[in-house]
């Protein structure tokens, strides 16, 4: 006797989870992100007891579990820490790719900055590289302000 | 043999419709301090942290590894728990078995929730079975009415019964002041009128027959934080802390269809099991306070038959003998209640330290005025959950 | 800790485009690790389930398999993150004194969603998520970190991906044995850079179910008890440019409790196998790093002299591994169960002789943030 599995087609339904959200930037983020929009100004946050500079700026520090309170300018350049260069697409992805991503340090934060690496030789990346970032012409107060981190040469 | 434990600690935010002056981290970690320093302790001194919420409330895929840095688990063991909308006693017992187990002496147990970043009904939706339930649900307060209109029709309640637990959640909520619906003109006004004023107004708009505005829960931004310590620690840390006395749940429905809308099933059947593991025999008699996950105004009515407390359709003469206010026997929801505050991720932990806080004497205003032995605490979620924590003043046997 | 044992195990084959549903899956967990144990579901007294609401597509994704787990009457919970963690909180739920035995049971169709998005939303929504990361550009981020560190090589991680693929042709629930060389790693498609196709795990769908009990517990079962001797969990720090990305420093703490609680103080001599969670090819040389398995700087070392390999002084992956077969979150459980097979002498083909004490691990959140360490014996 057939097994009524042969008879039957499996089915697949295409759906998608569409809910909206409105992200809270908070204080902190706010004044960062005013910062790169309105004056193209990198500013990090210093913790009172280790004394790292956070960029992007933290409220609180995560090790020592204090507060923050002290605003630290950083400049625009800094040192390439890591880098890779994705070669597959997906819809959240600002470029097309191959589309590569850095952890920058920038002179003066005692951590990396995850952003996009744009208008270099993909190929003659290099961990230790001088980077600089480049800003978009038209900003919104987002972390795509900066366009993206170049080899500064 | 497992350890006892004890709630030590209780913090949370002022819950209001929207902080925007804060990120999800940054509130999670207002409620953690405001926790900590209640207790008089440092992150130090916390070996474990237990969190929760519903990923798409708030758009935050593994949501213990993002707050990392604001629950204080860089380098601390963590462990992320979620239920749905039980998920807050979900988290308080998972922090409590953390400490009952032994391996853990002090645990915080968190819940958070920023409800005015998302569209709640779009998620709450994405809860049913996208191909037999999502097309054609209504979301949560479609299902929440369609239990009140069976309850009116078996037993005879009506309008009135329902806007007066309504009343009732918002006259407790005047002496809450982390409370977020804080109803200040109803202050003075006798209650049989403030009920003839919510069900006469017509601006008390009709969302799903027969539920109206002022039937519901608010959409609330909020967070707390509750310190779980063993008994090898709980005296030292707290002059009255809130033993956990027993904990029990029962989440057995998958799909919405299945729920039984003529009992709360599950909700009867949790509560059975904890009062039995409790030895307790007369709910209404022992129990001193209870902060319990209404939702909505008419589950003050059905559940407390369901919990035990009176029988079938004696919801509304409990209300209206006034056994559930501040000076009754039995108050419910000194806090104000889910219908006062929901910040749903941290909701049903708020039930749970709103609990302790009686049992430890904290509650100030809100304090239910007589000896507080058992605080029963109560979560509410998903297909009809239902989590149940009885807290007690005595240090179990 | 008193002694809890796992004495039920049961998978589904790991496979891509599954068509049985998450009930499916899990009920063909649960019923054959109840079936391995001799037992029945009035025998477990509560149960923990472990899902993902994101990789699911469901927002409260255990209410799906509440039924299929058993959990009509019993005690229920859900945790939200690798197995290996659900499987510590049934632990902890024993050892509370409430219950005797606890099912946990994880489950994850890989394939209905699209991984790059649902792992782009592990990260920040204002200072990451927009540019476009995922787990996998995350990954290549801290391989580099990685290589940068000790000196390895891509041809260094290569040699993972080979005796890991090679290992799967012994395993039956694995989804991708594979006899390759170091060259067909070399060759293969890039992904990311460093990591190439075979550097990385494929897209799986399955479910895996453990049976704890303690002493009380085991007496309902027939199959002979693997104990857990040591267990323990940490996390790192989330926001990745502060993290020291080539050490993980979190699972060193976990893996000195688990130790401890073990008494294991020599883990290279005292352990006879070892299951850890190669997401990516460098994460098993990192991991053997941070559990002590060998010095910082010296895991390629023993891979290429065949330490790990089956037959070498400490095997590790012998199922294949996390490259082999990467049901999310169910892939640690997936490492706890092939463990408890080991200790047993029921790993068939991948029996690595005498194994009397085996280590698995699971990991959690982007760059394996946090950790979660099993010691398992007999």
């Amino acid at each position: 006797m057939a097994d009524w599995r042969d008879a039957v087609t499996n089915m697949v339904y295409e759906g998608r989870i569409k809910v909206p959200y409105l992200w809270s930037v908070g204080e902190t983020g706010s004044r960062f992100l005013e910062a790169l929009r309105d004056r193209q100004e990198i500013w990090g946050t210093r913790c009172p007891q280790c004394r790292k500079v956070f960029v992007y700026p933290v409220k609180h520090c995560g090790e020592c579990f204090v507060p923050i309170g002290e605003w630290v300018r950083v400049g625009h350049s800094g040192t390439l820490e890591s880098f890779t260069i994705a070669r597959y697409a997906h819809s959240m992805q600002p470029v097309a790719p191959p589309l590569a991503y850095g952890l920058i340090r920038l002179d003066g934060a005692d951590g990396s900055l995850l952003h996009l690496i744009g208008d270099a030789d993909l190929g003659k990346l290099k961990v230790g590289m001088r980077m600089k970032a480049v800003f978009a012409p038209e900003r919104k107060g987002a972390i795509t302000d900066i366009r993206y981190f170049t080899p500064a040469g | 043999m497992g350890k006892r434990a004890a709630i030590v600690g209780f913090g949370q935010t002022h819950q209001r419709s929207s902080r925007k002056d804060v990120n999800g981290v940054e509130l999670i970690n207002e409620a953690v301090q405001a926790a900590l320093a209640g207790a008089d302790m440092g992150i130090e001194d916390i070996d474990a942290i237990v969190i929760g919420n519903m990923d798409h409330f708030e758009g935050i895929n593994y949501v213990d590894m993002w707050s990392a840095e604001g629950t204080g688990a860089v380098m601390r063991p963590v462990m992320k728990v979620t239920t749905g909308g039980t998920t807050g006693t979900t988290v308080a017992m998972c922090a409590y078995y953390h400490v009952a187990s032994g391996m853990f002496d002090k645990v915080l147990a968190i819940g958070w929730e920023k409800n005015s970043e998302s569209d709640t009904t779009g998620a709450i939706i994405t809860a049913f079975h996208p191909v037999w339930e999502r097309p054609s649900l209504g979301g949560a307060i479609a299902g929440l009415a369609i239990e009140a209109s069976k309850y009116m029709h078996d037993y005879g309640a009506t309008e009135r019964d329902g806007a007066r637990v309504a009343v009732r959640e918002r006259l407790h909520a005047l002496n809450n002041p982390f409370a977020h619906l804080r109803q200040e003109w109803m202050k003075g006004i006798p209650i049989a009128q403030l009920v003839d004023m919510i069900v006469g107004s017509e601006q008390n708009q009709v969302l799903a027959y027969p539920l109206r505005m002022s039937d519901m829960c608010p959409r609330t931004d909020g967070a707390a934080a509750a310190i779980f310590a063993s008994e090898d620690f709980a005296e030292k840390l707290a002059p009255v802390p809130a033993w956990v006395a027993a904990t029990t749940n029962a989440h057995n429905f998958v799909y919405a269809g299945d729920v039984n809308m003529d009992r709360n099933t599950t909700l009867a059947e949790a509560s059975k099991k904890i009062f039995k593991k409790a030895g307790i025999k007369e709910p209404l008699k022992e129990i001193d306070v209870c902060e319990l996950y209404l939702p909505y105004s008419y589950a003050g009515l059905k559940w407390m038959e369901d919990i035990g407390f009176c029988k079938y359709g004696e919801g509304p003469k409990l209300l209206w003998d006034g056994v559930t206010d501040m000076d009754g026997e039995l108050p419910v929801n000194p806090s104000g209640g889910v219908m006062s505050s929901n910040p749903i991720g941290a909701t049903a932990l708020i039930r749970v330290g709103e609990a302790a806080t009686q049992i430890m004497g904290k509650g100030s205003a809100r304090q239910v005025q007589r000896p507080v032995q058992y605080a029963l605490a109560h979560g509410f979620g998903g297909c009809y959950w239902a989590d149940m924590m009885l807290l007690s003043r005595k240090k179990p046997d | 800790m008193d002694k809890i044992a796992i004495v039920g195990v049961g998978q589904t084959k790991y496979e891509r485009h599954k068509i049985d549903t998450f009930e499916e899956m899990v009920f063909e967990a649960a019923t054959k690790a109840l079936a391995d144990a001799g037992g029945e579901i009035g025998d477990i007294d509560n149960v923990v389930t472990v899902s993902n609401d994101f990789w699911d597509g469901r927002t409260i994704s255990s209410m799906a398999v509440q039924a299929a787990a058993g959990s009509w009457g019993k005690d229920i919970s859900t945790v939200e993150g690798d197995g290996t963690f659900g499987a510590l909180y049934g632990l902890m739920r024993i050892l509370s004194g409430s219950f005797d035995t606890t099912l946990v049971v994880s489950h994850i169709k890989g394939s209905e969603g699209v991984m790059n998005l649902i792992t782009n939303a592990m990260f920040d929504p204002i200072y990451q998520r927009g540019l476009g990361i995922d787990a996998t550009s995350a990954a290549a981020l801290q391989a580099r970190v990685y290589m940068q560190a000790t000196g390895y090589t891509e041809e260094d991680f290569a040699a993972v991906s080979v005796k890991n693929h090679g290992n799967a042709k012994n395993n039956p629930y694995a989804q991708l044995p594979k006899s390759i060389t170091v060259a067909d790693v070399m060759a293969s498609r890039k992904i990311a850079d460093p990591l190439k196709l075979y550097d990385c795990s494929p897209i799986s769908d399955g479910a895996a179910a453990v049976i704890l009990a303690n002493q009380k517990g085991i007496k309902r079962f027939k199959k002979a008890p693997v104990w857990i001797r040591g267990v323990a969990h940490c996390a790192d720090s989330y926001n990745l440019g502060y993290r020291d990305l080539a050490r993980s420093r979190a699972l060193k703490k976990a893996a000195a409790k688990a130790y401890q609680m073990a008494g294991i103080t020599d883990p290279l001599r005292e352990l006879d196998v070892a299951e850890l969670y190669d997401a990516y090819s460098y994460m098993e040389l990192m991991w053997m790093e941070g559990l002590g398995l060998a010095p910082e700087g010296k895991a390629a070392e023993m891979v290429r002299s065949g330490a790990t390999a089956m037959g070498g002084k400490l095997p590790v992956n012998p199922s294949g591994g996390v490259l082999s077969s990467h049901p999310v979150l169910v892939a640690g459980m997936a490492r706890l169960i092939e463990a408890t097979l080991q200790v047993r002498g029921e790993a068939g083909g991948r029996q690595v002789k005498g194994a009397r004490t085996a280590l698995a691990q699971g990991i959690n959140g982007p760059c394996g943030q946090a950790h979660c360490v099993f010691i398992v014996g007999s």
